[in-house]
């Protein structure tokens, strides 16, 4: 009955890293697994030792010896300090080497597509520059192509996380991060905000939707032929503190407003769009 | 001046919607309800209190005896009363908690999303800074003196400023249940979240006075515990002749010391910030919230090894006392404590490996991390070479360690997962974070307050706690925390995100129904201690162990009488060597009579600190509110208070050397006749702290 549970339950990690479903996702399941299997044997010892001890020198059982005033052993300071040393040293090598490999701002190979995400409160906007066009709350990526994902923040510090894909990295107002990453196949995927932001935190959830070549092909030709245009006046309104019940598409986006969304808040500390409005940006 | 200007300056921006009453009457859902019935809680609960005080006439009692105090163990009591107070609240949040996710699956649940906001945030922030810190402070307070053979704090009246600073702040937190709102930006406050512009309410102000009066009082703490121990030590305890407790509340403090300043400044510069329209960490401006992340995890990260070192020296005397055998590893003890106080200052970053710096540094930060679990590991060891060829007694205590050292294993596992970048990437801010370090926290460090309350307290107040009831409590304590948090272990690793107010995925209900479970059952621990101390308190003249050693323990502190005198020890001890009392007791050392009796001085009672902390409070309260008379009148008291005492010239009192003899005398009588007792039946009624030993 709990095996069922257990079993029924383990579901769930499919939502997760551990069922991977980009390049960048199954290297950390690797790492996570790998990671765990040098862990266990320097746990196994003591969850062993311990309960086990405590037990084989009980009170009630007088057969045992006894030596109160045993305190110290050289060879036993050697077992308890080096090996675990060691394997510290070991893991820091593979730590060293992998960090660097899954650096989040490190180029996938391959001609990657650009895309900019703006965190507001509580949705997430995509931007494709190249393409001119942007969307909110669903982020279209093609399949097996790579990603590079810029991020900043028109409001409070955020996180993007794209759990079966990649992990996260925080969107700060001023700022820009990156994200690097692919998505094997066609497919759906949850992607969420992470880092607490306000009263609409649980809702700011988005679809990610790989595409094949050509149904990317297609969709980007549907969404140019869009009337919705992107320009201050829309993303103020977008911007303003409000949680939206389906995604938004825009047919046309007014060019560098990632870049200028960034700018306005070094400078202004702009928030909720306001500032954008007011100074006529982004108009035609 | 007209009515409403009037208002405005008596009453700051108070209004009749700060009352949860009120809120409940204008819009009756049930979340506001729970808001209702808590601030009702805090109201009913603090009048019955003040009627039971007058009813019973404890008010000169409790004044003279308590608050007024300065003497060392008085003050730790209170500490872990108050301790145990904020652990009753925080306890109930958190279980709020989880019935909200385990309910809330596509369905708005019991709360909504502000309340469920408030609630996580003040569960955090109460657990850190009004239930881990004063408990422990509390313990260290009661045993560090008498463990090195003091009679006193290095600054006793300090320590009466720091108790009273703390529960200010703690009061702070209280009233935010009855007079508006508390912060919803968690216990990390992160701005811009928590800056004007995000968060117009008074909710993170109530966060940061009750957090800067906290971090003030725990600094003031920290001084004085290093101080204590650096010059108040018995002649002949040089450094390695002191217990495991010492050394690792000396660390504590030291850290105290370094690292909770840097929270203090990262909550005022948020103020200014607040209150002066400044720009520390506001979007635009040149303001940087990075700045704030540095600040406030330079502190955090320290903090986390405050917290889990006074409790690592709670495991080494319990360990070493219910082993009957003495501490395995001394030396590698004291060097693992050390280095662990020291790499703890190098980790801080892997809060935010996620905030985008460069690889070179999250690997360093990583590395560093992973480094810290080798000391960490050799203390677990020792542990256990300790009981190696010992006589292993399994009380509660002792269950308490035994259960510490496989779940604070399997929480070291997962903080190796953690530490490693790539992984946190996919973890952080997810549940398994949340499982991670409530691992520590509660396997780490509960655990360990909890045994270290249950080892001490027949020396605190001279009878044994219920057994029975004790192992009930740990039952539940322990499986309370594995059915919480290995389901959230599992969910973080599925990408759920902590601090969701709604679940949308019903794949997660049977995991959130069990850690729901655990929550109870962790609730049923904390009821099963109140029944345990009621239980004990009911049968105390059966369990009484006046003659103080009920454990055959080794420390100073079991050689006097339970509870102590006020001066701790008539005549101050010599230390010849490591587990002093110990040897003492082997050598037919203890148990005699001084060669003289001389007069002792002791710190006379103060109403100062009373009288600081709660003009502390006024004043957070009116920065609050924005009632400025009441925050400059405040902090007005609190100034000349400051200079009057230290113009005061009359600050000891005389304990004649007649009352001192004659209670010693009295003491050594009992001791003469007690029966000594055998480890096999220390758990009877016959156990009356006399220790029968063999040679």
């Amino acid at each position: 009955m709990a095996l069922c549970l257990m079993l029924g339950g383990c579901g769930v990690l499919h939502r997760g890293f551990l069922s991977p479903a980009g390049p960048v996702a199954a290297a950390t399941r690797d790492e996570f697994l790998w990671i765990c299997l040098v862990m266990l044997f320097v746990i196994g010892p003591v969850v062993i030792l311990a309960p086990l001890m405590a037990w084989y020198y009980r009170l009630a059982n007088t057969r045992r010896v006894y030596r109160p005033q045993w305190g110290f052993s050289w060879p036993l300071e050697g077992l308890i300090w080096i090996p675990p040393s060691l394997i510290v040293v070991g893991l820091a090598v593979y730590l060293w080497r992998d960090t660097h490999r899954l650096d989040p701002y490190r180029p996938l190979p391959g001609q990657a597509i650009e895309i900019q995400a703006v965190a507001l409160d509580w949705k997430w906007l995509f931007i494709y520059p190249t393409e001119g066009v942007a969307t909110v709350n669903r982020l279209v990526i093609p399949a097996g192509r790579p990603v590079h994902l810029s991020l900043t923040s028109g409001t409070v510090m955020q996180s993007i996380l794209m759990p079966r894909l990649v992990g996260q990295i925080y969107a700060m107002a001023g700022m820009r991060t990156q994200l690097n990453f692919e998505a094997d196949a066609p497919g759906t995927f949850l992607g969420e905000n992470v880092q607490f932001n306000g009263p609409g935190f649980q809702d700011q959830r988005f679809e990610v939707a790989a595409l094949g070549a050509q149904a990317f092909g297609q969709w980007l030709t549907a969404i140019r032929a869009r009337p919705e245009r992107l320009d201050a006046a829309a993303y103020a309104t977008l911007a303003r503190r409000s949680t939206l019940s389906h995604p938004l598409a825009f047919g046309a986006v007014a060019p560098g407003l990632f870049g200028r969304i960034i700018a306005e808040t070094v400078r202004d500390g702009a928030h909720e769009g306001h500032a954008l409005a007011a100074r006529g940006m982004g108009q035609p | 001046m007209n009515g409403p200007d009037i208002w405005h300056i008596l009453l700051g921006n108070l209004g009749w919607g700060a009352l949860p009453f009120v809120r409940a009457w204008r819009d009756p859902s049930v979340s506001e309800l729970i808001g209702a019935a808590a601030g009702s809680v805090v109201v009913i609960g603090a009048v019955a209190v003040l009627a039971l005080l007058t009813w019973a006439k404890a008010w000169r009692y409790l004044w003279t005896e308590w608050a007024t105090s300065l003497d060392h163990k008085k003050i730790g009591i209170m500490y872990i009363a108050l301790a145990g107070v904020m652990l009753t609240r925080a306890l109930i949040e958190a279980v709020l908690i989880r019935t909200q996710q385990a309910t809330a699956i596509n369905a708005p649940g019991l709360v909504e999303p502000g309340h469920f906001a408030q609630l996580f945030t003040t569960h955090g922030s109460i657990m850190i800074f009004f239930m881990a810190m004063p408990f422990l402070t509390g313990l260290i307070n009661y045993v560090v003196p008498l463990q090195i053979g003091a009679r006193d704090m290095a600054f006793p009246y300090l320590n009466s400023v720091g108790l009273w600073l703390t529960v200010g702040g703690a009061a702070l937190m209280m009233v935010s249940l009855v007079i508006g709102a508390f912060s919803t930006g968690g216990w990390s406050g992160y701005p811009p979240y928590t800056e004007l512009a995000f968060n117009p309410g008074v909710g993170p102000d109530y966060w940061i006075w009750a957090v800067t009066l906290s971090s003030v009082g725990s600094t003031t703490a920290g001084i004085n515990i290093a101080c204590t121990i650096y010059k108040m030590r018995a002649p002949g305890m040089g450094w390695m002749r002191m217990p495991m407790f010492c050394w690792t509340s000396l660390c504590t403090a030291i850290m105290m010391i370094f690292a909770m300043p840097p929270l203090t400044v990262a909550t005022l510069l948020l103020a200014a910030d607040r209150y002066a329209g400044m720009h520390f960490f506001t979007n635009g401006h040149g303001g940087d919230m990075m700045n704030y992340v540095n600040l406030f995890w330079l502190f955090g990260h320290p903090e986390v090894y405050i917290l889990i070192l006074p409790a690592f020296g709670v495991y080494s005397e319990v360990v070493s006392a219910f082993s009957s055998k003495e501490l395995y590893g001394y030396t590698s003890l004291v060097i693992a404590t050390a280095a662990i106080a020291v790499l703890s200052f190098t980790v801080w970053l892997h809060h935010f490996f996620t905030m985008g710096q460069s690889a070179d540094v999250n690997a360093a930060f990583g590395i560093a991390t992973m480094a810290i679990g080798v000391p960490t590991g050799v203390k677990i060891y020792d542990w256990i070479w300790t009981m190696f060829r010992g006589r292993v007694r399994l009380t509660p205590p002792m269950l308490l360690s035994i259960a510490f050292m496989v779940t604070f294993t399997l929480g070291g596992f997962t903080g190796i997962i953690l530490a490693t970048p790539p992984l946190d990437y996919v973890l952080h801010n997810t549940l398994f974070l949340v499982a991670h370090f409530h691992n520590m926290l509660i396997g780490g460090l509960l655990y360990g307050l909890i045994a270290g309350y249950m080892y001490w307290f027949p020396k605190a107040f001279g009878f044994r706690l219920n057994e029975r009831w004790g192992r009930i409590s740990v039952v539940c304590w322990v499986a309370g925390f594995y059915l919480a948090f290995m389901p959230l272990y599992v969910l973080g690793a599925a990408g759920m995100a902590r601090r969701t107010q709604e679940v949308f995925d019903p794949a997660f209900r049977p995991w959130l129904l069990i850690a729901l479970c655990g929550a109870a059952t962790l609730f049923a621990g904390l009821i099963s201690l109140f029944v345990q101390l009621y239980v004990s308190i009911r049968d105390r003249h059966a369990n009484r162990v006046p003659v103080g050693d009920p454990w055959d323990a080794r420390g100073l502190e079991w050689s006097v009488a339970a509870p102590p005198p006020e001066w701790n020890f008539a005549s101050i001890p010599h230390v010849g060597r490591l587990d002093a009392f110990y040897w003492r007791k082997r050598n037919e050392g203890a148990y005699h009579p001084a060669d003289h009796y001389h007069d002792i001085e002791l710190p006379k009672e103060s109403a100062c600190g009373v009288i600081i902390g709660v003009a502390a409070a006024a004043c957070g309260f009116g920065l609050v509110w924005h009632i400025w008379w009441m925050a400059a009148l405040s902090l007005f008291v609190i100034f000349v208070t400051t200079i009057a005492r230290s113009f005061m010239r009359d600050v000891t009192k005389i304990i004649p050397a007649e009352t001192v003899e004659a209670f010693d005398r009295e003491w050594l009588a009992q001791a003469r006749a007690a029966h000594p007792v055998p480890r096999q039946l220390e758990q009877s009624e016959i156990n009356e702290g006399l220790a029968e030993w063999i040679a």
